[in-house]
């Protein structure tokens, strides 16, 4: 439909929402800002893009630009969605660079809401009718914003690494001598310490301040009171902060508070080469941290065009679902643990994943952090026994361990009839909220990238997506057990037809990669959903924009709308299911 | 083994069941078998620090199993992931309020100094700018085994206490809290005050 619109007036959609498209690149359509809420409209009702999968931005030298990543997901099994499952593209260019600002979607597809603020909180682009626009990772009254090109951090030394300043004379140089304070800070021309108050965050939207404040049923005064969770407290997901809204016990609002594990992850890819980014992807989420390098590599090879041997991709695959088993292992384990069930359930999770970490290290030679793949294949081959010990593992244990998980877990009937019906998302939600992964398969919606859009070489293998039509924590559960099932298929398959031959592609090893100028988007699906990696290159050895579409922030949207109507107690239950990890949340 | 060596003066048949030792040996052993975690996991090393709870590395085998969320009931802080400028108010009133003895293990490259995002806007240096750490575990992350050998060198440390010496049962001790940073346009150390005044006042706009 498309293309033909292009043929009849050149640009597309200029029959439907005249004037709103500009400019077609072929990296996406650039879109006016005015003209962007009828078009998004639009596609959402009439083309069938009801998933909006990624908002980020790029700071070019005379404009800035937001990204919006559409899919078609609702009926992405159908014939005509099924024909065009690649993502359109739209950009927004913002000229005025000294006061970017453009309307937010988040009417139209609320799950940009978080990522939004995101936007707004790295490149202070505003968003005009976002219903709670204030910083999201760093904190309110933090002095710039961080991932704008003239944005220096205090110990800044150059645009690019290597950096050349490191050794001079031969000796090392320390960051602490370079700046004045001696230390990662840096502070505004006249900033007076005694004068300083931090700005105070007024919770406006979930207290309803605007709405007429505290409550008054027809019996008795209520008052809504203001509970803060974290970031430090006794649920193990990390330094997560949520701050409640109660009233009594039951959860009227929300508001996640993350920040707290912000490692400046993207700013710091923007300086580093392209093969110096991959020991960073692995600390994202650094209990799949497997996952995360074939994310990147995908998306870097796809922008270079390199082409991956055989065999290199039956290891990634093997460890990507190694990965996927650890991942859910953990998060079913901590969701016990969530619910009370102190530590036994996380053990036995544990337990298996050590088994899975030494495969890890017999073949990357570390445990967690494996930074195992290279850009064309893997960095090491497998030693030998590794096959053998691998299929002892997934022929003889694995089906007996997910036995006694049948058993022990999730046969638990305290276990059930606490969870179902806990933080209920209809398939409208998730697609709505761009939940992804097990969190939109749990809602009925059968979207698996590997499916829909299979990468590496996943459409060889037999094995099925699974979905649970309830959508509540208890279907969240059983699809991440289901899925390790799917797991072990997908590894028989290629444990079984794992060829022989080289593991990087033929030539010397190169560890200055050249990318020629462009964009891609690479993304794989990982436990906790599609894990995307933006890369924008100008040619140069380090990416222009490199941003990360991490599944469990964007899942965290819906984490109010999950909460609400329930009891305080259970918020920490569906919180334990989304299955957040800090390190990929806050990058 | 070697021969009990014999105490005056005793009966025979209570030879041996009585053992003579230093009141600091079986106060400090007591403390070491008994010490407490905080249950507080910043990032990438709590999850080894998980796995060392967990069955194969087996902390309790040091008596170290049961985790307190509440610093109140913690004698051990493990630092254990990036320590990030929105985060570190948060870990130094932790500290805070914990009750003496307490320790700190900084685990990890990110806790010891920063790490690999040591440049990063949004990271600390280090927790020992903030608070006192008594031993670093390098490492990213450490093994279990080698968080297990930091707690063990923990261990040694306090076993080399005296009762006599240790600040907390001085008549004279203070307990000061350790200020706590603020998050201005920067992270701010109030301890730093009066350089940063001298600073800005001497160096002017040439700081910005």
């Amino acid at each position: 439909m498309t293309d033909t619109m292009m043929q009849m007036t050149g640009l597309p959609f200029s029959d439907v929402v005249p004037g709103a498209v500009t400019e077609v690149t072929k990296n996406g359509i650039v879109v006016a800002a005015d003209k962007l809420l009828p078009l998004a409209m639009h596609l959402r009702d009439r083309e069938g893009y009801d998933y909006l999968s990624m908002v980020t931005s790029v700071d070019w030298p005379q404009y800035f630009e937001v990204v919006y990543y559409l899919y078609r997901v609702g009926a992405w099994h159908s014939a005509a969605a099924a024909a065009s499952q690649e993502p359109l593209v739209l950009k927004v260019r913002l000229p005025d660079k000294a006061r970017p600002e453009l309307p937010s979607v988040c009417s139209i597809w609320p799950g940009a809401d978080l990522q939004e603020r995101e936007v707004y909180d790295m490149m202070g682009i505003r968003f005009t009718d976002h219903p709670n626009l204030r910083r999201i990772l760093l904190w309110e009254g933090f002095q710039g914003w961080p991932l704008r090109k003239d944005f220096k951090e205090p110990y800044y030394e150059e645009d690019a690494k290597p950096f050349k300043s490191r050794h001079p004379d031969g000796k090392h140089a320390w960051a602490e001598d370079r700046v004045p304070w001696k230390d990662n800070v840096t502070y505004p021309v006249g900033w007076d310490p005694d004068l300083w108050t931090q700005p105070e965050v007024q919770y406006r939207k979930i207290m309803q301040v605007d709405g007429g404040g505290n409550g008054h049923s027809s019996e008795f005064k209520t008052e809504r009171v203001l509970v803060n969770m974290g970031p430090q407290h006794p649920s193990t997901h990390g330094v997560f902060r949520m701050v409640i809204a109660v009233d009594g016990e039951n959860v009227v609002g929300l508001e996640p508070e993350i920040g707290y594990l912000h490692r400046c992850h993207e700013k710091i890819g923007e300086r580093n080469t392209y093969i110096m980014n991959i020991p960073f992807t692995d600390r994202l989420d650094y209990i799949a941290s497997m996952s995360n390098n074939f994310g990147y590599v995908l998306a870097v090879e796809k922008l270079a065009g390199i082409q991956v041997p055989e065999r290199a991709e039956y290891i990634r695959v093997i460890m990507a679902e190694l990965t996927r088993i650890i991942s859910h292992f953990i998060a079913v384990g901590f969701l016990f643990n969530d619910l009370g069930a102190y530590f036994t359930p996380a053990l036995y999770g544990l337990r298996e994943r050590e088994l899975i970490l030494d495969l890890f290290e017999a073949a990357a030679g570390s445990r967690m952090m494996c930074n195992y793949m290279r850009f064309g294949g893997v960095f090491a081959d497998l030693p030998e026994g590794w096959v053998e010990r691998a299929k002892d593992l997934v022929w003889n244990r694995l089906p007996r361990v997910m036995e006694d998980f049948e058993k022990l877990l999730a046969g638990n009937e305290i276990f059930e009839t606490r969870c179902r019906g806990l933080g209920v998302l209809t398939a409208e939600e998730a697609i709505a909220y761009s939940m992804a992964g097990p969190m939109l398969r749990a809602s009925g919606v059968p979207y698996d990238l590997r499916k829909a859009r299979p990468y590496s070489i996943y459409d060889r293998f037999d094995f099925d997506i699974c979905t649970r039509p309830e959508g509540d924590v208890w279907a969240r559960f059983r699809v991440r057990m289901d899925e390790i099932y799917q797991s072990i298929r997908i590894l028989k398959q290629a444990l079984d037809g794992l060829p022989a031959g080289p593991i990087m592609p033929p030539g010397k090893k190169q560890y200055q990669l050249r990318v020629p100028a462009g964009e891609a988007y690479g993304a794989v699906e990982g436990p906790k959903g599609e894990l995307g990696f933006y890369i924008v290159s100008d040619g140069k050895p380090n990416p222009y924009r490199y941003h990360v579409r991490a599944p469990t922030f964007i899942n965290l949207t819906s984490l109010e709308k999950m909460c609400i109507g329930h009891k305080i107690a259970d918020s920490v239950v569906i919180l334990g299911a989304i299955d957040i990890v800090l390190g990929e949340v806050d990058r | 083994m070697s021969e009990k060596p014999e105490i005056p003066g005793l009966p025979d048949d209570l030879q041996r069941n009585v053992f003579l030792t230093t009141l600091d040996a079986i106060y400090n052993w007591g403390r070491v078998k008994s010490m407490w975690p905080m249950a507080f996991g910043l990032a990438c090393c709590a999850i080894e620090f998980m796995a060392m709870m967990a069955s194969r590395f087996d902390l309790s085998r040091f008596g170290m199993e049961i985790i307190r969320a509440s610093p109140r009931q913690a004698d051990l802080m493990f630092v254990s992931g990036t320590v990030t400028k929105k985060m570190v108010p948060n870990i130094v009133r932790l500290y805070n309020q914990m009750a003496e003895p307490k320790y700190v293990l900084a685990v990890g490259a990110c806790a010891t100094s920063g790490g690999p995002f040591k440049e990063g806007y949004n990271v600390v240096s280090g927790i020992d700018k903030f608070i006192p750490v008594d031993v670093y575990v390098p490492g990213c992350p450490p093994t279990p085994e080698a968080i297990l050998y930091g707690v063990m060198r923990i261990h040694d440390a306090v076993m080399k206490q005296s009762v006599k010496s240790v600040p907390w049962y001085r008549r004279d001790q203070r307990n000061e809290a350790v200020p706590v940073p603020v998050l201005g346009p920067d992270l701010y150390n109030p301890k730093d005050r009066e350089a940063l005044k001298r600073m800005l006042r001497e160096a002017g706009a040439d700081l910005g």
